[in-house]
């Protein structure tokens, strides 16, 4: 856990090591200074093209682009890229299933000063229920470097989910990255933590609290939310009997709906979601808001113990 | 043009009506009145100037067109059907549960469909994309897009108008399907765009205006943008709401409408008089 590198940073850095292949043409809304596209531009800048303050046209343009068998990331934050952009990602992208790679940038509350209006906690929730599109929201810079990887490897649209925060590194080289299936970070045996993006670090520093308390956690980092891996969520079901979801989205629709879904649909057991509770973001340090916000280690912890004690 | 090839492309264009009148007819449902409108510019575009290859309908080289306003997709299937890639007969399973003939075009499941359309707006955009993806490839085929004038109510219109100005695509034209009415009534009564030309000009396009039945004007129109370099080319085409039949002709209320029986053979028979006159001729 050395270096704190954004998702959004190390995005940037993965088009430009990736850019290589002449399919690869990047949009940008004019952000490209901070989605961090610009570091694309600089290697690239035939294959760059800035579409102005105007996300629609860009989602659709990028569909037409697509179309012609190119592979085209579309780049702004995510408030405007999910929401501004949505019916165009819908008709335009996830209908025809066209490769377009929506990388938004500035998920969360974790964007800070911006505030509310600039802090998409509704994006998870809208865009994997849009049939077709395969939803990633990696957790540091080595997971974020193979989800591109992955993204330019897949035949169809993918929803990339970064962040403007710097976070830790928790991964190193070894790291295997398989698109649509979760990775185990910790085994345990009482309960499991299901996170994703930012709250995967989260999720070890609670899994290390609720150790102190004798309480053996697993965790289990989701970066492909969909589609998620049933499988390994069902084994954690069964295995540890309850769980905890973490996110930085409004609880409604996310990851934790979608960890829901699977558990009660196949081994209902009882399931504690911390993330945003049906609430705006606002101005602030990203620190203070994810503390008021109650996304921290010791809220998952709590959760984690509640979900135990629901345990039949 | 000579004549035999204007007659040929009449020809085409009034079966092509027909097939509209029976797409409609046998789903009950569809958008007569617009599709009659363009039927003309979509005849010249597949029969006279666009390479195309039903055999292939994926070339890459292929020149692209998107039927920016997409609920006219009784005329697109029609003429995609006349022109071969796929079985006039299927025509009539337009909008049927299981038939591939989507209410709105699908690139998906119609051959010949360059992109999926239907929301308005977004179809002008996706044209800018084909035209911007030419450029990058430094490949020379032609992009083509059919709006509608209600249509340029939708803002993403002028933010696609803007960005192809922007990136000076002359390899793409434009056609803007003027016949002045949608469901609600008069465009300039529901929310007016007017003045038109003036806004397409401010915006940094070659504009050329024509009536959008007449095919000479049409083939010149388009051979003019093609000279036009340096930026993308609006075919203001005047037109008429259910061209070619009488009784829908400048009528808002076949914009959305299914003919009956009754009102189905009168219009057949319209047609069928246009086309014993045209081999008579």
């Amino acid at each position: 856990m050395a270096d704190k590198i954004a998702t959004r940073e190390a995005y940037g850095s993965a088009l430009a090591e990736f850019g290589g292949d002449e399919r690869i043409v990047v949009l940008d809304a004019d952000l490209s200074k901070s989605t961090k596209t610009d570091t694309f531009k600089k290697k690239y800048p035939e294959r760059f093209l800035n579409m102005g303050i105007a996300e629609g046209n860009m989602m659709a343009t990028a569909a037409g682009i697509a179309s012609c068998g190119k592979i085209v990331f579309a780049s702004t934050f995510a408030i405007f890229a999910a929401e501004r952009g949505c019916e165009q990602i819908r008709n335009s992208i996830c209908y025809p299933k066209l490769n377009v790679k929506v990388a938004a940038s500035h998920a969360g509350i974790s964007v800070g000063e911006d505030g509310a209006s600039h802090q998409a906690v509704e994006d998870i929730a809208i865009m994997r229920s849009m049939a077709n599109m395969v939803v990633i929201s990696p957790a540091d810079a080595v997971e974020t470097r193979l989800a591109v990887k992955a993204a330019i490897e897949h035949d169809g649209p993918v929803y990339l989910r970064l962040g403007r925060l710097a976070v830790p590194t928790l991964f190193d080289e070894n790291y295997k990255f398989e698109l649509g299936k979760g990775a185990t970070l910790a085994n345990g045996k009482d309960v499991t933590i299901v996170a994703t993006g930012l709250m995967v670090q989260y999720a070890l520093e609670a899994k290390d609290i609720l150790a102190k308390e004798g309480i053996e956690a697993r965790v289990i980092n989701i970066h492909t939310i969909k589609p998620i891996d049933e499988e390994i969520i069902i084994k954690a079901a069964k295995e540890t009997g309850a769980l905890v979801t973490a996110e930085e989205h409004n609880i409604i629709g996310g990851l934790g709906s979608a960890v829901a879904e699977v558990l009660v649909e196949n081994y209902p057991v009882p399931l504690k979601r911390v993330g945003i509770e049906d609430k705006f973001g606002k101005s602030g340090k990203p620190a203070k808001l994810l503390e008021m916000y109650g996304l921290t280690a010791q809220n998952i912890a709590n959760k984690a113990k509640e979900a135990i004690k629901m345990k039949k | 043009m000579d004549k035999r090839e204007l007659k040929q492309l009449k020809k085409i264009a009034t079966r092509v009506r027909k097939h509209i009148i029976d797409e409609v007819y046998s789903a009950s449902s569809g958008h007569p009145g617009g599709s009659l409108s363009c039927t003309d510019i979509l005849t010249v575009l597949y029969f006279h100037e666009m390479r195309v290859d039903p055999k292939n309908p994926d070339w890459s080289d292929r020149d692209r067109f998107v039927l920016s306003k997409g609920h006219c997709a009784p005329a697109l299937y029609a003429v995609l059907a006349e022109r071969g890639f796929f079985p006039v007969e299927d025509l009539v399973t337009f909008r049927s549960a299981d038939s591939y003939l989507e209410g709105h075009p699908s690139m998906r499941y119609v051959k010949g469909v360059d992109m999926s359309t239907g929301s308005l707006g977004q179809g002008i955009s996706a044209a800018t994309g084909m035209a911007l993806a030419g450029k990058l490839d430094k490949k020379d085929y032609r992009v083509y897009s059919i709006l509608g004038d209600g249509e340029l109510q939708e803002g993403q219109v002028w933010e696609a108008l803007m960005s192809a100005a922007h990136y000076k695509l002359d390899n793409l034209t434009a056609f803007l399907d003027y016949n002045g009415l949608q469901i609600d009534g008069k465009i300039v009564d529901v929310m007016s765009p007017e003045p038109i030309v003036d806004k397409f000009k401010a915006f940094g396009w070659n504009v050329i205006e024509i009536d959008g039945h007449d095919y000479e004007q049409i083939i010149n129109a388009i051979d003019q943008a093609k000279k036009t370099k340096g930026m993308p080319t609006m075919v203001v085409a005047h037109t008429v709401k259910g061209k070619g039949v009488s009784f829908m002709e400048n009528q808002a209320g076949w914009h959305g409408t299914a003919p009956n029986k009754e009102q189905r053979d009168q219009a057949i028979a319209e047609l069928d008089i246009i086309l014993s006159e045209l081999e008579g001729e």
